[in-house]
């Protein structure tokens, strides 16, 4: 039995974690994410798990680092500012192939920007930091996906001992949805971690590192990692596709965006405008696997991507379907957020169709 | 017979990468003869961030893990909070722990972390040059200092240890130094002592060796021990500071 409640975005993504066996947190206060941290302090707790304040998003991210290399299921959390902080650990964490999870409830910039809702840390999150490392980015749309989706993201990171950030945004982070909470506990202990550090009793010491000082090792290292991410690319894309086949113009949005441009689907099917949605949830992998199957349907059609930012995504886009599509933009930053109307206006001006009101 | 000499069960039997005359090779000896002492090998975690001792886990024979530069006892607290059952220790630079790490340095100390820290002080970074350590002395030339430090431009050496005395949740801290014998047998008790405090849970505990670098110091090996004696011990003098 289950019993439905409400919540904000920030909540449930970290019950989801508890839920998920996440049993370790340690982050820094930062708006609009700090529904969360303020959870992980009251309930981690109370599932005998690890709550830390810690002094910084560096000393946070480190921290994460620690309790990951000692076999813990580990997060931190943050926005866009503290995100760039945390961006050195990340990359030591994708080159230790530890696994973890970062949460970035995304907002508005560049610099201190302001605490609206913004997507415009998508090329910081699928690009990475420094060094040719990959982490797995899941961008979760509802309350109730941020709550499953943290288990996934648990899953994924310890099943490639691999860096996931899941990717959300202050609207997704502050916004009241109802939910229906699991009861079963996630079965973390599938995943066994010999590489953990344990104290070498039984067993040779192990070592948790990203240093290969000596000449080609290094190499060797990148191109295990680079097999890696060929794997995930090959097994982890994840996409919601609404009324593709059919449409002349797909809509490509994601997260909190890709509700909105849902509702203006639905808008435009009413006025008899053959309008789709490609919502991709894993940004990397990208779903170009999706986008390539769009040949197979109807040949003529636009692609609109509608973005919280001044076009990051649309890169992806582009390079998932080449030239076999015109791909259209939509995008406002700074806080800013496309609406429906804005949406239909701009769809009605790709198709050259006369839309009513 | 009695047997009164081996070699650690806890170092390798590798040689290291260290220059002649650096301090680290005793440091790690002491540390590995401690950890033996103590029968504690199997429950040790070391934590060795960037610095010359980055590859300290090349030598050590127990679990051991990287941190990034500065973030050595972050890493260490999240191990020790999560595998409270464990030994966990740091291993620090100067420049490690009193300048880019300096804030992580404090708030563990100040939460308490019932941890051990050893604590290097040469008063510059070896593993990139020779340039100036918060710990550098007045007029000492180093790579970023050619014209030697200068107080009204680099300020004074930094007493992190003394600093971290201030507070609540540091039980222990003691400056020692290995230029002579009888000294490096002091710094072996007072490495025990830090030790013993995290297994008795008593806290924080911090031991800070003077070590020598004489290749940045640009002086031979002997006279570098003289220097510490000299020079060094005046700015930071030895003994229990808590």
């Amino acid at each position: 039995m289950s019993k439905k409640i409400l919540m904000t975005g920030n909540e449930a993504i970290a019950a989801g974690a508890i839920q998920a066996g996440c049993r370790f947190y340690a982050g820094y206060p930062i708006t609009p994410q700090n529904e969360l941290i303020a959870y992980m302090a009251k309930y981690m707790p109370q599932a005998n798990g690890i709550f830390i304040q810690a002094e910084s998003e560096l000393a946070a991210i480190n921290m994460v680092f620690g309790a990951a290399a000692a076999g813990a299921r580990a997060m931190t959390s943050s926005s866009s500012p503290g995100m760039s902080l945390k961006q050195e650990g990340i990359s030591y964490i994708a080159g230790a192939e530890l696994p973890a999870v970062i949460v970035n409830m995304m907002r508005g910039g560049p610099g201190l920007g302001n605490i609206a809702p913004s997507q415009s840390d998508y090329f910081q999150a699928t690009r990475c930091g420094h060094g040719d490392y990959h982490a797995i980015v899941l961008a979760p749309s509802t309350v109730h996906e941020a709550y499953y989706g943290m288990r996934e993201a648990f899953d994924l990171a310890d099943k490639y001992r691999n860096p996931v950030i899941v990717l959300g945004d202050g609207m997704l982070g502050q916004m009241m949805e109802p939910l229906e909470v699991a009861q079963a506990a996630a079965e973390s202990s599938k995943y066994k971690k010999p590489w953990a550090l344990s104290g070498c009793l039984g067993r040779a010491p192990n070592v948790v590192k990203s240093f290969y000082l000596h000449e080609g090792k290094l190499e060797e290292f990148n191109l295990l990692l680079q097999k890696k991410y060929k794997r995930i690319k090959e097994k982890e894309q994840r996409a919601e596709v609404i009324l593709a086949d059919d449409a002349e113009i797909v809509l490509v949005a994601y997260g909190s965006m890709a509700r909105i441009a849902k509702a203006a689907v639905k808008t435009l099917r009413a006025q008899g405008i053959k309008a789709g949605l490609i919502r991709p949830i894993s940004l990397w992998p990208f779903p170009e696997t999706i986008f390539r199957k769009l040949s197979a349907g109807r040949k003529k059609r636009s692609l609109l991507v509608v973005e919280m930012s001044y076009g990051q995504m649309i890169e992806d886009v582009r390079l998932s379907v080449g030239d076999r599509f015109p791909v259209e933009f939509l995008g406002r930053g700074g806080g800013g957020v496309p609406s429906e109307k804005e949406i239909i206006a701009k769809v009605k001006h790709v198709t050259g169709k006369k839309l009513h009101r | 017979m009695k047997k009164i000499y081996s070699h650690p069960q806890s170092l390798r039997t590798v040689s290291t990468h260290y220059c002649p005359g650096c301090g680290h090779g005793i440091a790690h000896r002491l540390i590995a003869e401690v950890i033996d002492d103590l029968d504690i090998r199997e429950r040790v975690i070391a934590v060795a961030p960037v610095g010359c001792a980055v590859v300290a886990y090349d030598y050590w024979d127990f679990d051991c893990s990287e941190a990034a530069h500065g973030r050595a006892l972050a890493v260490a607290t999240a191990i020790k909070r999560v595998r409270p059952q464990n030994i966990v220790f740091t291993y620090q630079g100067d420049g490690d722990l009193a300048a880019i790490g300096a804030n992580e340095t404090i708030h563990a100390a100040n939460r308490g972390e019932n941890l051990t820290v050893i604590f290097i002080n040469n008063a510059i970074y070896g593993m990139t040059g020779g340039q100036m350590a918060p710990t550098t002395l007045l007029q000492q030339k180093t790579a970023t200092t050619p014209l030697g430090r200068d107080a009204s431009l680099q300020g004074y050496p930094l007493k992190i240890s003394e600093m971290l005395a201030l507070l609540n949740g540091v039980k222990y801290v003691e400056r020692v130094s290995i230029h002579t014998p009888q000294e490096v047998i002091k710094t072996k008790k007072a490495i025990k002592q830090a030790f013993q405090n995290q297994i008795d849970g008593i806290g924080f505990s911090l031991v800070e060796i003077i070590s020598p670098c004489p290749t940045y110091w640009e002086m031979p090996p002997v006279q570098a021990l003289d220097w510490i004696k000299d020079c060094m011990l005046k700015e930071f003098p030895l003994g229990r500071i808590k």
